[in-house]
């Protein structure tokens, strides 16, 4: 069971999140054209990376703040967590 | 009743306290402290099971954890477990054990006979013999296979025990109470840091209750003792004895076994069995020791054949002599510790040590007692079917591959050591992948994955002075980084014995024309010929070497057999042991009960049940509940002998000719609050909602972005900025998910809040054409007339004294309203309705009502609503604006959206407008078609329509309704009907929703 920083909270258990997806994946504005190829992009097209992958999770049983979390998908190693509003390099 | 094997004064066990017990039937006794094994070994009892493949008879072949054949079939405290390791379960008053695996009795199993037909059961038997003629597998092969295979029996009665779980947070978790372990935990609990001690056996201090050392002129017990004691009196500390840290997860968790109560006579009511410990450290310490491995040879399965450090232990712990004529058979000093604990009880072992005269201080302490030492001998093979008689012992030549000379000596038990394994499970569980270390011949932690540090000899430090110092070295460091303490602690002095080099010797050579079977792993009859056959057969990985041949397989994951049968594998290919890799070591380290997994979340601990405001009124009369999702619900109200069938046609009808109520607490409720909340609510739903006034209602569908339909409901315009959106109850969670997704993440600049108060609103729907008869008597006070309460309309009021909301909205299609009160208030609300309702002719309905007075309207839920169906398919495109963005928009302009054939909702009615069209069924053209018959879509949701009094169905059908007055087939092959159907108009009453606005 992965041990998650949730950067309202703190540490807590993974039971406590649930997972979100890559984190990196930017919605096309509303209101605004869009091509099919974006759309298409960003509705189904995901990497999946073997190492590093930034990713959303949301804190359920917690603040339900959804938050970014850095993992290395091979170790499960966890780099760094942060806010949504806060970029992770 | 004499004990003839147990000792006069040796041991730890209470000899003040006898425990009856029995075994296969026989009443015997063992004293307080005994494990199973040592109380039948004491009373001279070795042959306790049968093999697993040859049904070949089993004794003990060691004392703890690494037992590969002594599994029994216990029962006590009322119930029967299989598989118990009798070298670690604890003798309790009135225990009954009985062997497995032998029919129909240990002493005469005619399994057996698979032991003379051996050459018929070689490795890879099964793969060969059972794969032809196919059709024999399922009726003949398997059932066959099944009962031959496995050890104990399963109960099939329901645990009665109690199990729990623990979570637990500590800077330094040590796994192992030895003298490395010991040292750790103390060194840091010095430094103030928090910490756990766990050790699997029922006392604390490992090899220190065994060895002969001492410790600042202490015994090693008396060591141990004296810092158990200092620990448990520390407040930062916490030392659990049986218990077992089986696992090693991610991110520093650990995972504990701990048998509670097993070994209690009695408990309380509330003390459980056994309880699982989630443990997140800081840092771990991985004190898990060493296990002795065997030298492979002749008939080595033979009951008598010990571990010998186990036929120590085995007199030292429990004062039981595991025979009165010992061969000791070795290849390294440390077997020379158990001989001269024999001759210390006066019996005379005699040692067979594959080495050449050579001396070390235990050799000669040995000599200087006058023990019999044959240097360059082994033993080739033993004699005795049931019990070791005598062996067959060689001088080894210079090579060791043959024999100078051949003897014949009688015993009694044979104690054999081949060195020391460490036990690298949870290093290798970690992560940490292991390196091989040439020194001790076994595969030792190399670099660290996790916060894990191995200690002593779980890291191939076989000494006592390297293991203190290691121990307390890493305790203190790692601790002292975690508290920034440091307290000096003083390293104690140690006396112990020196050993000398070990022999790199593991399987003895069988002399011409001898061919008994050599077992390297006991639990899953695994022997030298078979490793043979399948390296001759091709298979070269480790792995594939493990899986044909089951080496190191079952319960007790190979610790005896594994490094042997790399050696073999390593001899025959010509390849040194590192090359050939060690296989996986996986959780958990030793079985454990399912019970223990699975905790309190048993029966109604399973997940949280939700209940109604309103529940107590509904089980007084009469519901039958349907669970949707953790929520209880009404199905039905049952009178008298009614069916569910006529319980829900009875309800649904009074629904359409008086008025009837239902319980909608469960829907999902969300307040929406904030400046851009319209907006927000724009780009979620798939409608306009920009210009809906305050005290309005309003339908409303949202997708996901690929355009599927998410969730349907109605949301609420409660003031200017506040709004009251409802879900399904389904759905709910995902909803709040969804809109705190688009909110925090996608679109921060709008100023909305949301949260949930589904459980902050207790509801109740009125409907029926009497439902305004009925409201206007609930609250005489208010206009409730079609102009002031519009379909579609809001109003808060007073109902009865209490403030509550009432929507004109309807699920069922009839003219109807829902009223919503504080949950505090749901149970006076529903009283006060049945009461005023009476005259209306009011009865309550449950789901199942609710779902047919839908269907029949040809209103979507659940069922049509399948994460399949975008809003064309269900009818629901009027509900999607052209003129605006929402979420999920532009997916729908996907070509296989658009195609005409696609399958959309069409309402069907049976042919003979009798028969029940299962939910399920799939649609065809032709009901003799062969197959695989095309399938035109299939049948989403059934009932009996009230209203026209026949059975109607919604389904999802390819060209929709452009099949409208056309005849096909519903077929359900699950029930076994085929039923003619036609398609019509899935709106069946009230296609123009005249009544909703009556």
């Amino acid at each position: 069971m992965l041990y998650i920083k949730c950067p309202y909270c703190g540490l807590r258990a993974q039971k406590e999140f649930s997972y979100g997806g890559d984190a990196t994946v930017k919605r096309p504005n509303i209101n605004e054209e869009v091509s099919s190829e974006d759309w298409d992009n960003f509705v189904y097209m995901r990497k999946s990376p073997r190492g590093k992958h930034i990713e959303l999770w949301q804190h359920i049983a917690g603040c339900r703040q959804w938050i970014k979390v850095q993992r290395d998908t091979a170790t499960h190693e966890i780099f760094q967590t942060a806010k949504v509003t806060e970029e992770i390099r | 009743m004499s004990q003839p094997f147990r000792l006069n004064k040796e041991g730890l066990i209470n000899r003040n306290k006898k425990i009856s017990f029995t075994f296969n039937g026989k009443k015997l006794f063992g004293y307080e402290g005994d494990t199973i094994a040592s109380a039948l070994i004491a009373n001279g009892i070795h042959l306790v099971g049968r093999s697993f493949k040859y049904h070949r008879p089993r004794g003990f072949f060691g004392a703890g954890v690494e037992e590969p054949n002594a599994k029994l079939q216990v029962e006590f405290n009322g119930h029967s477990e299989p598989n118990v390791n009798a070298t670690e379960m604890e003798l309790v008053e009135g225990l009954s054990a009985t062997s497995q695996n032998c029919w129909p009795s240990v002493n005469f199993d005619i399994g057996a006979i698979n032991n003379f037909l051996k050459m018929f059961f070689p490795a890879g038997f099964y793969y060969k013999t059972f794969m032809w003629p196919k059709s024999f597998w399922y009726k003949i092969y398997e059932p066959f296979i099944r009962k031959a295979a496995g050890l104990g029996v399963a109960s099939i009665e329901k645990d009665k025990e109690r199990y729990e779980h623990k979570f637990e947070y500590c800077d330094l978790l040590v796994t192992g109470s030895g003298p490395s372990g010991l040292a750790s935990a103390y060194a840091a609990a010095k430094n103030g840091a928090k910490v756990i001690l766990a050790e699997d056996k029922p006392r604390f201090g490992g090899t220190l209750l065994t060895d002969d050392v001492s410790i600042d002129n202490l015994s090693g017990k008396d060591w141990a003792e004296k810092i158990i004691s200092e620990l448990k009196s520390m407040p930062n500390v916490t030392v659990k004895n049986r218990s077992q840290v089986f696992g090693y997860y991610d991110h520093n968790m650990l995972v504990m076994f701990e048998r509670v109560s097993d070994h209690l006579e009695k408990k309380s009511k509330f003390t459980p069995r056994q309880r699982l410990w989630y443990i997140r450290a800081k840092e771990t310490i991985l004190s898990t020791g060493s296990i002795e491995r065997p030298i492979v040879f002749g008939n080595n399965d033979t009951p008598g054949i010990f571990l010998s450090a186990a036929a120590k232990e085995y007199m030292k712990v429990y004062g039981v002599l595991v025979g009165k004529k010992p061969l000791i058979f070795t290849n390294n000093d440390s077997a020379y510790e158990t001989a001269l604990e024999f001759k210390k009880n006066n019996v005379e072992p005699i040692i067979l040590d594959t080495r050449e005269e050579h001396s070390s201080e235990l050799i000669d302490e040995a000599k200087s007692k006058g023990i019999d030492i044959r240097f360059s001998h082994g033993v080739i093979v033993a004699n005795g079917y049931k019990k070791v008689k005598s062996a067959k012992i060689g001088k080894l030549n210079k090579d060791k591959n043959s024999f100078e000379k051949i003897e014949t000596v009688d015993c009694d038990c044979i104690c054999v050591s081949g060195f020391w394994t460490p036990s690298v499970h949870l290093a290798s569980q970690s992560g940490n992948k292991l390196k091989y270390e040439e020194k001790i011949d076994a595969f030792i932690p190399d670099k660290k994955k996790q916060h894990e540090t191995s200690v002593g000899a779980a890291n191939g430090s076989f000494t006592l002075e390297e293991s203190l110092k290691n121990g307390f070295e890493n305790g203190s460091n790692l601790s002292a980084k975690i508290t920034d303490t440091k307290a000096e602690i003083a390293i104690p002095n140690v006396n112990e014995k020196k050993y000398g080099a070990h022999d790199k010797f593991w399987c003895m050579p069988l002399p011409k024309n001898e061919n008994p079977k050599r077992f390297v792993d006991f639990q899953n009859d695994v022997s030298v010929s078979d490793i043979e056959i399948a390296l001759r057969e091709g298979y070269r990985s480790i792995e594939h070497v493990k899986r044909y041949t089951t080496l190191g397989m079952a319960t007790d994951q190979g610790r005896t057999s594994n490094l042997n049968g790399l050696q073999l594998v390593s001899n025959i290919e010509n390849k040194i042991v590192p090359e050939v890799g060690h296989t996986t070591f996986r959780p958990p380290f030793t079985p454990i009960t399912i019970g223990t997994i699975v905790g309190r979340e048993v029966g109604m601990e399973y997940m949280p049940t939700r209940k109604t405001p309103m529940h107590e009124w509904h089980e007084k009369n009469n519901a039958v509940f349907v669970d949707a999702g953790a929520w209880k619900r009404p199905r039905y109200y049952k009178q008298g002998n009614e069916t569910l069938f006529e319980a829900s046609k009875r309800e649904a009808k009074n629904v359409r000719e008086n008025v009837g109520i239902c319980d909608v607490t469960t829907l999902g409720k969300i307040d929406i609050k904030g400046p851009d909340a319209a907006e927000f609510l724009n780009r979620v739903y798939t409608n306009a909602w920009m210009k809906l006034p305050v005290g309005k209602a309003r339908y409303g569908l949202m997708l996901r972005e690929d355009g599927i339909v998410m969730d349907d409901g109605t949301t609420t315009r409660i003031s200017e900025n506040h709004y009251h959106m409802t879900t399904t109850t389904a759905q709910a969670a995902n909803v709040l998910s969804h809109l705190e997704y688009y909110l925090q993440i996608v679109w921060p600049e709008l100023n909305v809040n949301v949260v949930s108060t589904t459980e902050q609103w207790a509801g109740a729907a009125i409907a029926g054409p009497k439902s305004r008869d009925m409201l206007s008597k609930l609250y005489p006070d208010l206009d409730v007339s079609n102009d002031a309460l519009p379909f579609m309309g809001y109003k808060e009021a007073d109902f009865f004294g209490v403030p509550s909301r009432i929507f004109r909205i309807s699920f069922s299609g009839e003219l109807a309203y829902e009223i919503n009160v504080k949950s505090d208030h749901g149970m006076f609300m529903w009283e006060k309705m049945m009461e005023v309702g009476k005259e209306f002719g009011n009865q309550p309905y449950g789901t199942e009502a609710l779902s047919t007075l839908r269907i029949e309207m040809g209103h979507v839920a659940g069922p049509e609503l399948d994460g399949r169906t975008i809003p064309s398919d269900v009818s629901l495109n009027g509900l999607v604006s052209k003129k605006k963005d929402f979420i999920g928009k532009n997916s729908l302009g996907r070509e296989a959206f658009n195609v005409e054939s696609r399958q959309k909702i069409v309402g069907l009615i049976p042919i003979d407008r009798k028969s029940s069209i299962p939910e399920g069924s799939h649609i065809v053209q032709d009901q003799n078609a062969k197959l695989p018959n095309p399938k035109l879509g299939h049948v989403s949701s059934s009932c009996w329509s009230v209203e026209n009094n026949n059975p109607f169905s919604l389904a999802i059908m390819k060209d929709g309704k452009n099949m409208i007055g056309k005849k096909f087939f519903a077929v359900s092959p699950l029930k076994n009907k085929s039923i003619e159907v036609e398609v019509i108009s899935s709106h069946y009453v009230d296609p123009e929703g005249k009544r909703v606005r009556s």
